[in-house]
C-alpha cells in the first residue's frame, strides 16, 4: 500500500479506470462528457457546480481540476469563492435542520 | 515594477537557452512528444507558408509597463528600436508586394520617434490596414501622447489593445498596479472620438490572455462577459475580443519555471493539440520583422532568436516573396501554444 492516500499525479490516470472495466468505463465517460457540454446552463455555469460539489465530496482532485476548468472558462475568483460557500451554506445549513429533529425529540421527552 | 529578464542577467533572456531548455526535459526523455513529432504524424511537417499577407513589424522593445507574462521581455530599459531606414525598407517591400496589412508591435510601438511617420508613410504606398498594438497606458504616460487617438484617428488605423480582464485585480496583477484604471481612462478616450461605436469604422480590439497557467476561455463567451461589464461600469465600447494562450518563452516560461507550473502546463498544451488549429496558425500568412531589419516566422520566434529558413533570405535587404513563401517555417515546442484548444494567433482563436 502506499504511505498516502492521494496523489496529484493520479489525476492524469482517471481514463486508466478503463483498463479494468472498459465498457462500463466507456459507458461512464460519454456521459461524463455530454454532462459538461454547454445546455440549458452554459458550460462555466456547470463548472462552478462542478466546483462546488467537489468541496463537498472533499475529492482533491475534483477540487485540483475544477479549479483550473472554472478559471479556463473564465470564472472570476469571487464567482469561484462564492460556490464553495454555496458548497458550506448548504452542508452547515444540512447539520442544523436536523436541529429541528432534536427539538422536536427535546420537546416530545420534556414535560 | 519588475524587472526585465535582461536586465536581471537572467539565464533566461537569451533566446538559444530558452530553445535550449523547451527541447531537453519533458521533450528530451520523451516524455512528451516534441511538436515536430506531433505534426509529423498529422503530414504537415515541414510547415509551410500560405501567401504573405501581413508583415508584422516590432517597431522596438521599449515599453512604460513590464507585464508579467511579456514573452518581449519589454520595458523601460530596453533601448533597442527601429530606425527609418528600415521602417522604408518594410515599406518600399510593402509598396511592390500583396502584403496588405502592416501590424505594428512593441515594447509600446508609440514609443518609438518614428512611428507616426511610419503610420502615415504606410498610408501614402497604398498599405491597405495599419494595426497599432497599444498597451493603452501609453496615451496617458506623457502629454506627449496625449494625442494618440486622434492621430489613430486621421490615419484610419485599427487599434488591438491588451486588456487581460474586465477587473482591476486580475488586470494589475499581470501588467502591474494601476494599469487597469489607465486602461480603461485610455479606453474612454478611444470611445470619445468614435474608436468602437458601431458605424464610426474605427476598430477598436481588445485582446485577453489568461492570468496564470491555464488555457483561455471561450472566445465569444469572453467576449460577451467583457462586453457587459465594461459597458455597464465604465460606459466603454469596443469591436470584438481576441483570446490569446501565453506562450512559454521569456518571462511566462520563467513564471511556469520558478512556480513549478511547467511540466503540467506543457502537458495540457500537449493533449490540447488541435489537429484543425494548425492550419491557421499566423506563421502561416505573416512575417515577423524586428527593429534590425531581420525576418522571423512570428513574434515568438523573434523572440526566440529563430531567423526565417536560411535559404529564403534573413534580412529585408534580402527581401525574395517566392523564396519565402517556399521556405519550411522554424518550429520547436512553444509552438503548441498557438495549436491547443482552439489555436491561437494576434487575431484570436484560429479553429
Amino acid at each position: 500500500m502506499e504511505k498516502t492516500y492521494y496523489d496529484p499525479a493520479d489525476l492524469k490516470k482517471f481514463g486508466d479506470v478503463a483498463d479494468f472495466q472498459p465498457e462500463l468505463a466507456k459507458k461512464f465517460f460519454d456521459y461524463y462528457g455530454d454532462v459538461f457540454k454547454d445546455g440549458a446552463l452554459t458550460a462555466r455555469e456547470k463548472s462552478l457546480i462542478a466546483l462546488a460539489v467537489a468541496h463537498a465530496v472533499q475529492c482533491p482532485y475534483c477540487i485540483d481540476a475544477y479549479t483550473s476548468d472554472s478559471l479556463e472558462k473564465g470564472a472570476t475568483e469571487q464567482q469561484m469563492m462564492e460556490a464553495v460557500h454555496v458548497t458550506t451554506a448548504i452542508r452547515g445549513g444540512a447539520s442544523l435542520v436536523h436541529g429541528v429533529q432534536m427539538m422536536n425529540k427535546v420537546k416530545k421527552l420534556s414535560m | 515594477m519588475i524587472k526585465t529578464l535582461r536586465s536581471q542577467n537572467h539565464s533566461l533572456a537569451s533566446g538559444q537557452e530558452q530553445l535550449r531548455f523547451l527541447s531537453n526535459g519533458i521533450f528530451g526523455s520523451d516524455k512528451l512528444p516534441t511538436f515536430r513529432e506531433k505534426i509529423d504524424t498529422l503530414g504537415e511537417f515541414p510547415l509551410k507558408p500560405t501567401n504573405i499577407e501581413i508583415f508584422q513589424v516590432n517597431v522596438g522593445y521599449m515599453c512604460n509597463q513590464v507585464c508579467k507574462h511579456c514573452h518581449v521581455d519589454a520595458g523601460p530599459d530596453r533601448k533597442e528600436i527601429m530606425g527609418r531606414e528600415t521602417m522604408q525598407r518594410c515599406l518600399d517591400i510593402m509598396s511592390k508586394t500583396n502584403i496588405h496589412t502592416l501590424d505594428l508591435t512593441g515594447g509600446a510601438p508609440e514609443m518609438n520617434p518614428d512611428f507616426r511617420w511610419f503610420v502615415e508613410e504606410a498610408h501614402k504606398v497604398g498599405v491597405k490596414e495599419v494595426i497599432v498594438r497599444s498597451n493603452l497606458t501609453i496615451i496617458l504616460a506623457n502629454p506627449k501622447y496625449h494625442d494618440l487617438p486622434e492621430f489613430f484617428k486621421k490615419n484610419g488605423v485599427r487599434v488591438v489593445s491588451s486588456l487581460p480582464f474586465y477587473q482591476p485585480d486580475k488586470t494589475d496583477r499581470q501588467r502591474g498596479e494601476g494599469v487597469f484604471v489607465k486602461s480603461i481612462e485610455a479606453l474612454q478616450m478611444l470611445n470619445a472620438v468614435g474608436y468602437g461605436k458601431e458605424g464610426s469604422g474605427l476598430y477598436l480590439d481588445l485582446v485577453y490572455n489568461p492570468g496564470g497557467a491555464f488555457l483561455p476561455g471561450n472566445q465569444a463567451e469572453l467576449e460577451r462577459d467583457f462586453k457587459k461589464e465594461l459597458k455597464n461600469h465604465y460606459g466603454i465600447d469596443f469591436n470584438s475580443l481576441f483570446t490569446i494562450t501565453n506562450l512559454p518563452i521569456s518571462r511566462f516560461l520563467d513564471f511556469l519555471i520558478r512556480t513549478e507550473n511547467y511540466e503540467e502546463y506543457m502537458e495540457k498544451l500537449v493533449n490540447s493539440f488541435n489537429p484543425a488549429a494548425v492550419k491557421g496558425v499566423m506563421c502561416r500568412n505573416t512575417i515577423s520583422v524586428d527593429y534590425d531589419g531581420y525576418m522571423y516566422d512570428c513574434d515568438f520566434n523573434q523572440m526566440l532568436g529563430l531567423k526565417v529558413d536560411k535559404q529564403a533570405g534573413q534580412h529585408i535587404n534580402d527581401f525574395n516573396l517566392e523564396n519565402l513563401e517556399n521556405r519550411h517555417i522554424a518550429i520547436s515546442q512553444h509552438c503548441y501554444g498557438c495549436t491547443a484548444g482552439a489555436g491561437s494567433s494576434c487575431q484570436g482563436t484560429v479553429a
